[in-house]
């Protein structure tokens, strides 16, 4: 077998496993570490179809932002896990049903009927050694796709200003400062003149 | 032989176990939006796989938006999260009920 | 200025006038208003006079003048435009001088109305109406200033709307119109069926097609299509002229301020009929049918109606009751395709019927709007003036030789001796006894009214509302401006049939308008018999009608004047008779019973059951019920847990990709 195939299902394993841990395991701190697990699997698969930009996207923005995100506010969270894993066991045979129903079907769409295969889409030619995917993805992206890439950094910043201005709260008990009344503050706030006599000597 | 089919297997089975996830683990909304993040990776990696086997590099855009869109969802939805703890000291889906018509 | 500019001021100044007083009440006050109408109108009437002189003198043609295209739709044309003939001139000469002197008259008569602003505006407005009305070219300005001056003459039957038999009277006038005015609609309607045109010239042009056409609404029946154009324009005409039996609306419009009785119903809008069916004239000389029917309707209205003028006691119902027996007369004359002569006393009618109800006027002001003639007598020395001049009224109106009354009516009791339509005869002996009523009635009414003792007393301190009978002062004559108008009105009354006859009956002056086949034209049989006014009144006194007339003066002096008590008995020993003309031969109670709580029934039922119980309870209310029913099931499923959600999202999605793995 040659190596490709070897490390797609290498990694395909690797993957299928992580994500089952994901939806399996209690403590959702393992869940999230597996769930790095899948997406770095991804990555690796990615790069086996010669997607370099997003498997290294993949990697920075889920594995190294979202992830830590995630993490951060289970271990932030005081959260008792006791009830969340209630019925676990009772909706398992549900959800594996539901899931064999659905992989079936979808297997049948994939295989059964061929369209998919290596005889209706031909094997992708490698790439030669001097692409580069990134600078394509790119070329794309900043000409092509030129507004919806615009709008997606402005839902970026719609969501960090959201992310802000959810969770942000007053304490009472928190020491703060005003920018804006610092600035604003006049002389006569701050000092008051007081006319006075100066000192006579007292004649003896 | 790598064909399209096995990526596109690969996507169909990281999609089931996401919604296979979605039921087992009802409770929890942490677990709950990593399953949606499962279910968008199996999501990219048709999209990722129908790029490189028809030439085509919209899919791959396409999945930097979805990789954007999912972010944005991930911050608010655990923001969200945070601002439900704080209020009601749990994030048991049981106990939010107050849409019940 | 331009004759065509002329052509439009006439019908204008009066609108324009109308918006003037009417909406700008409050800027010009009182005096403004009735300013501005009588300039407006008396340039109107000016204008209309040196129209009829430009006619008569200086040889001025028929003008047919279109002077706006609003739409032609399927090749018919729907314009304003003017057809100004001498029936035309003539008709606008006697609504424009006689809605002159009703303007004058109403400063005296309505002198203490709230109303008085937009009193005038309604007559200036009414003018405006009738003389569209009369000028129209073509069948939709005629449909228009039909339905104007409709319009314009239930406003004032309601002119004093917090009175409810004012508001009765004029829903009443409202409905009988809808009764006549749908039979005019659908006799234009078929008019533009048969011709396909609403433009006079086109379709008197070409009314010889009409000729042997049948037409049928109900399958296997054919009805001969000039018929049926006729007799549904002349339902119109019967509504709007008061024809028997769509006549019960006029005798209750006397609920109107007196001087629009004088204008609207009795001189100008009542006639307009009149004025339609002779304008109509080469379409009804097609139908003997159609001529037939409108002579009997005639003669039963003017027999009829004279004969319950007899046992009426308001002032104003008398002289109603009156009109409608006139009315009638006109109505024969049309049967008899005697147009002209119809015309003739439509004009003359117009003179002295506007001169009766302002003199009934001014003795209703003198006796602060009491009408009930019981209550009157002997006003002859305090209102002498008015009294000359209801002697010359009522002269006229019996017909006593060399009167205008006298020529009109005379022309059309001939015309209709020499007709030889079917029926003929009992049109004949129904006018000729009309006679007889016409002169009883109005004679009753001066004796009544003006001679004898007084049977009002004075008595000053009776209050500002006495009871029935009793005046606070004496009644005086009333101001100049309610006199000057009756002396106007008098003269015409008196000479303007002695002067006119000739030329308008056989003189062919209105054979540009007037069409009449030569087998019916009486008139001009009549004409052959004609040797001069004189020779005609001289001729009277050997005549039927003159003695008739005098008869029915005697029996009036006779019974109203030296004894009073021999109408009680009559009335006594002629209990059926009395009750019958008592309740008008019970057209009221019958349309009451017939129609009205018929329609009230119907209403009741369609309001009760089909709109509030179907539409509002089934149909409206009852899908509100049903979506609230639905919706109170329906939100049981919406637990408010978010794995129900996604279960049903998840459960719907493997419907659809199950659906499609089948399919595909």
């Amino acid at each position: 077998m040659p190596i490709i195939e070897i490390t797609f299902y290498l990694f395909a394993a690797v993957l299928v496993g992580a994500a089952v841990m994901v939806i399996s395991v209690r403590n959702p701190v393992y869940a999230a570490l597996f769930l790095v697990l899948t997406f770095f699997s991804a990555a690796a698969l990615w790069l086996l179809l010669e997607v370099e930009f997003l498997a290294i996207v993949l990697v920075l923005v889920y594995v190294g932002a979202v992830m830590v995100l995630f993490l951060f506010v289970v271990m932030m969270l005081d959260i008792n896990l006791a009830p969340l894993k209630e019925g676990f066991i009772r909706y398992l045979p549900a959800a594996i049903t539901v899931a064999v129903v659905m992989a079936v079907e979808l297997m049948m769409v994939l295989w059964v009927r061929g369209k998919f295969g290596s005889e209706a889409f031909e094997s992708p030619v490698p790439h030669p050694p001097d692409y580069n995917n990134t600078k394509e993805v790119g070329e794309w992206l900043y000409t092509q796709y030129m507004l919806p890439f615009e709008v997606a950094g402005i839902i970026l910043l719609v969501a960090i200003i959201a992310a802000v201005a959810l969770t942000l709260r007053r304490r009472p008990e928190a020491k703060r400062q005003d920018p804006a009344r610092q600035v604003q503050v006049k002389r006569d706030d701050r000092i008051r003149m007081v006319k006075m006599k100066s000192e006579t000597k007292v004649e003896e | 032989m790598l064909t399209l089919a096995h990526f596109l297997t690969l996507g169909a089975i990281l999609f089931c176990l996401g919604v296979a996830g979605i039921f087992v683990n009802r409770k929890n909304v942490i677990i709950l939006l990593m399953c949606i993040e499962l279910i968008l990776l199996a999501v990219n990696m048709n999209f990722v796989a129908f790029s490189r086997f028809l030439g085509n590099l919209d899919g791959q855009v396409f999945v930097f938006f979805i990789l954007t869109v999912a972010a944005a969802e991930a911050a608010i939805g655990l923001a969200i999260l945070v601002v439900l703890f704080r209020n009601r000291k749990t994030i048991n889906v049981a106990e939010l009920d107050d849409l019940k018509g | 200025m331009s004759l065509t500019t002329t052509l439009i001021l006439i019908p204008l100044l009066p609108l324009l006038a109308a918006i003037v007083a009417g909406l700008l009440h409050k800027q010009v006050g009182r005096a403004g208003a009735h300013w501005v109408t009588i300039l407006g109108v008396g340039a109107s009437c000016v204008l209309s006079l040196w129209v009829l002189y430009q006619q008569m003198y200086e040889g001025l043609g028929t003008q047919d003048i279109t002077i706006y295209n609003w739409m032609i739709s399927d090749g018919i044309r729907f314009q304003v435009g003017f057809l100004v003939d001498h029936l035309t001139s003539l008709m606008m000469v006697v609504v424009t001088s006689v809605s002159l002197m009703v303007h004058i008259y109403t400063i005296g008569y309505m002198a203490e109305d709230p109303g008085y602003q937009r009193f005038f505006s309604y007559i200036a407005l009414f003018t405006f109406s009738m003389l569209m009305l009369v000028m129209a070219n073509n069948f939709m300005q005629l449909f228009f200033g039909w339905e104007a001056v409709g319009l314009v003459s239930y406003l004032l039957i309601g002119f004093w709307f917090k009175r409810e038999s004012a508001i009765f009277a004029n829903l009443k006038a409202f409905l009988v119109n809808r009764v006549g005015d749908f039979g005019f609609l659908l006799g234009i309607a078929a008019v533009v069926y048969a011709f396909g045109s609403l433009d006079y010239a086109d379709v008197f042009g070409r009314a010889g097609e009409l000729e042997g056409k049948t037409f049928s609404i109900i399958p296997g029946l054919d009805w001969q299509l000039a018929t049926v154009i006729c007799i549904c324009l002349f339902i119109g005409a019967m509504g709007k002229s008061a024809q028997a039996p769509l006549h019960v609306w006029l005798p209750d419009s006397m609920e109107g301020p007196t001087p629009i009785s004088a204008l609207i119903h009795a001189a100008t809008m009542v006639t307009a009929g009149i004025f339609m069916v002779a304008r109509m004239s080469p379409l009804f000389e097609l139908s003997d049918m159609a001529l037939t029917f409108v002579m009997l309707i005639g003669v039963f209205t003017a027999l009829a109606m004279g004969l319950i003028g007899i046992v009426q006691n308001d002032i104003k119902r008398v002289i109603a009751y009156s009109t409608l027996s006139q009315l009638g007369y006109m109505t024969v004359a049309l049967g008899v395709s005697a147009y002209s002569a119809a015309i003739f006393h439509l004009m003359t009618h117009a003179f002295f019927k506007a001169l009766l109800f302002l003199g009934a006027g001014s003795v209703i002001i003198a006796l602060h709007h009491q009408q009930d003639m019981r209550y009157m007598g002997g006003l002859r020395k305090h209102m002498p003036i008015t009294w000359l001049t209801a002697w010359l009224g009522t002269l006229a109106l019996v017909g006593f030789p060399f009167f205008s009354g006298f020529f009109s009516k005379d022309a059309i009791i001939e015309a209709v001796a020499l007709s030889n339509r079917t029926g003929s005869e009992i049109a004949y002996w129904g006018v000729v006894l009309g006679v007889l009523v016409t002169s009883f009635y109005s004679f009753r009414l001066l004796y009544l009214a003006f001679h004898g003792s007084p049977r009002y007393t004075v008595d000053a301190g009776a209050g500002h509302h006495p009871p029935d009978g009793v005046l606070q002062h004496e009644p005086h004559e009333s101001p100049a401006v309610v006199t000057v108008p009756l002396i106007l009105l008098a003269i015409p009354s008196v000479i303007i049939g002695y002067f006119t006859i000739e030329p308008v009956l056989f003189g062919g002056w209105l054979s540009d308008a007037i069409h009449v086949a030569p087998q019916n034209d009486v008139v001009a049989e009549l004409g052959t018999h004609f040797h001069g006014p004189m020779a005609m009144g001289t001729h009277a006194l050997v005549t039927v009608p003159f003695w008739l007339m005098v008869a029915g003066f005697v029996i009036a002096t006779l019974v109203y004047r030296f004894r009073p008590a021999l109408a009680d008995y009559a009335a006594m020993k002629l209990p059926v008779l009395h009750r019958l003309l008592e309740n008008k031969y019970y057209f009221d109670e019958f349309y009451q019973s017939a129609f009205v709580r018929r329609s009230i029934q119907l209403g009741n039922g369609l309001w009760k059951k089909a709109d509030a119980g179907f539409i509002d309870g089934w149909l409206v209310n009852g899908s509100a019920r049903l979506m609230g029913n639905l919706a109170a099931r329906i939100r049981e499923w919406q637990s408010g847990y978010l794995y129900h959600y996604a279960f049903a999202m998840i459960l719907g999605l493997i419907g659809m990709l199950t659906i499609w793995v089948i399919r595909s």
